[in-house]
């Protein structure tokens, strides 16, 4: 009985927490075209409920009643998996995240390196998507899309190395605690620039939306699959992003830390901070994509692997070296 | 590689100067109508919906001559007249296939007593493809409708006929 007790308490915390994320997906892909358009001096969409908050769920509803068409030479398990595979591991990131001091999922001691792992992994939908279409352009956006994620995850790790240089810990708990006084932003400022920049990198997100280039691969991965696994592999980006968002406020930000100590801010609940500072990222990654031309493919891959790779590398060098000498390394 | 690009290119001084700008155009007044709630001008001469219109005594215009029939390119037009009980040439049957129609108004120009017009209502979707088969009722029956704008219309456009 007790047993029964404890697993259901661990369905609802995971409920308390999916919901709220899934929510907050519809609305920040509401929020990212209303930038989009603003910027544009549009509208944007605007009908659907207050301020057409509710557009992304009219959308959501629409692709539900679209009929799903699965390619006669498609490799059909793998097809349907693919947006399953995307989705669950968009979300399920989500258990590390600490929201507050008390306020997390899994407060696992290894929370760092499994929001990475799960963030490598979520390649593996997009493969799979692009190689069970059996068709030309989502296997070319598949491909591009895996190498464009390999290559800016290798300096997402030395930028993460940075961090845990100055932490001592890969709990995320205690890096965001080892903030308490000066955020990671301010001393490892370039490596908070290029964090981001892979970031939208990782995402696919423009300048880096090679992947899913309408001009030149229609929709990349995506072409062939419609209705609700379109909008599952959809949701599942969004996620994705606000995921990354999350994973830059607390590794630079200093996570649901108010930016002072002081009255006016410090009573403002923990999570409320943390959110704002992934909304702050987020408009951020919004304006981007509002403001520049898609990289070229070999650009992209020079701008990794030629100066973010060896960039970041001897940023952990100096980082290392200054913490040694002024004797600052954790755990002294 | 200048040094000055150097240095722009290492502080993303373009980037920067790209961002503060989409930042100050969002508190811009915006370009764009909030269309089902508020509309655009209509010019006098817009190639809308068809209307067979009426003289304000109630008589149709439509004298079946068919030159709108033989102008139209789509040939979208259909047009069966006979001799009415007073001696006058009037049709029995006016059709007009809208979704054949280009809407590029040789009818509206061809027509000698201004009876086959274009309006300005471009509004008129529908959910069956058999409801924008067009017949002569439907067309009088628009016609009736818009009479006060199409006749203000074609006043204002004569000067240029």
């Amino acid at each position: 009985m007790a047993e029964l007790f404890i697993f259901f308490e661990q369905i609802y915390r995971i409920l308390f927490m999916l919901i709220p994320v899934l929510v907050s997906v519809a609305m920040i892909v509401w929020l990212d075209r209303r930038v989009w358009a603003f910027v544009q001096k549009r509208r944007g969409p605007n009908v659907v409920g207050p301020f057409g908050l509710f557009q992304t769920l009219a959308d959501a509803l629409k692709y539900i009643f679209k009929e799903i068409i699965i390619p006669a030479s498609s490799n059909k398990v793998i097809f349907i998996l693919a947006p399953i595979v995307t989705m669950t591991l968009a979300l399920i990131a989500w258990a590390v995240i600490p929201f507050s001091e008390t306020f997390v999922l899994a407060d696992i001691n290894v929370g760092i390196l499994y929001l990475f792992a799960v963030s490598s992994l979520g390649v593996y939908g997009i493969i799979m998507g692009g190689w069970a279409s059996n068709s030309k352009y989502p296997f070319l956006g598949a491909i591009r899309s895996a190498a464009q994620m390999v290559s800016y995850e290798v300096s997402i790790g030395v930028i993460i190395i940075n961090v845990l240089l100055c932490v001592g810990s890969l709990n995320l708990s205690d890096i965001v605690l080892a903030q308490k006084n000066l955020w990671f932003v301010i001393p490892l400022f370039p490596m908070f620039i290029i964090f981001f920049i892979s970031a939208l990198a990782e995402t696919n997100r423009p300048p880096f939306d090679l992947p899913e280039a309408e001009a030149e691969l229609v929709a990349g991965y995506q072409t062939e699959y419609s209705g609700m696994m379109y909008a599952m592999f959809w949701l599942g980006e969004y996620a994705n992003i606000l995921l990354m968002c999350a994973m830059g406020s607390i590794l630079f930000l200093g996570g649901w830390l108010s930016p002072i100590d002081l009255f006016p801010f410090n009573v403002i609940p923990a999570p409320i901070w943390l959110i704002l500072k992934i909304l702050f990222l987020f408009i951020l990654f919004a304006l981007i994509k509002a403001i520049v031309p898609r990289y070229r493919y070999d650009q992209l891959m020079k701008l990794g692997w030629k100066i973010f790779l060896p960039f970041s590398l001897i940023y952990v060098v100096l980082t290392a070296s200054f913490l040694m000498y002024f004797d600052l390394l954790p755990g002294n | 590689m200048s040094l000055i690009r150097f240095f722009k290119t290492i502080f993303m001084i373009d980037f920067l100067t790209g961002l503060i700008m989409a930042i100050k155009e969002i508190f811009k007044p915006k370009k764009t109508i909030n269309y089902p709630f508020e509309k655009g001008s209509i010019s006098p001469r817009a190639r809308g919906e068809h209307a067979l219109r009426r003289y304000p005594n109630g008589e149709e215009r439509c004298i079946a001559c068919k030159l709108c029939e033989a102008v139209c390119p789509a040939q979208a037009i259909t047009i069966e007249s006979s001799e009415r009980e007073d001696g006058s040439r009037k049709t029995t049957r006016y059709d007009i296939d809208m979704l054949k129609c280009i809407y590029c108004g040789l009818c509206e120009q061809s027509c000698p007593v201004d009876a086959i017009v274009q309006g300005p209502n471009f509004e008129f979707a529908t959910e069956t493809r058999e409801e924008l088969y067009y017949n002569k009722e439907k067309l009088l029956e628009n016609g009736d409708r818009w009479e006060n704008i199409l006749a203000a219309n074609i006043n204002a456009d004569s000067s240029h006929r």
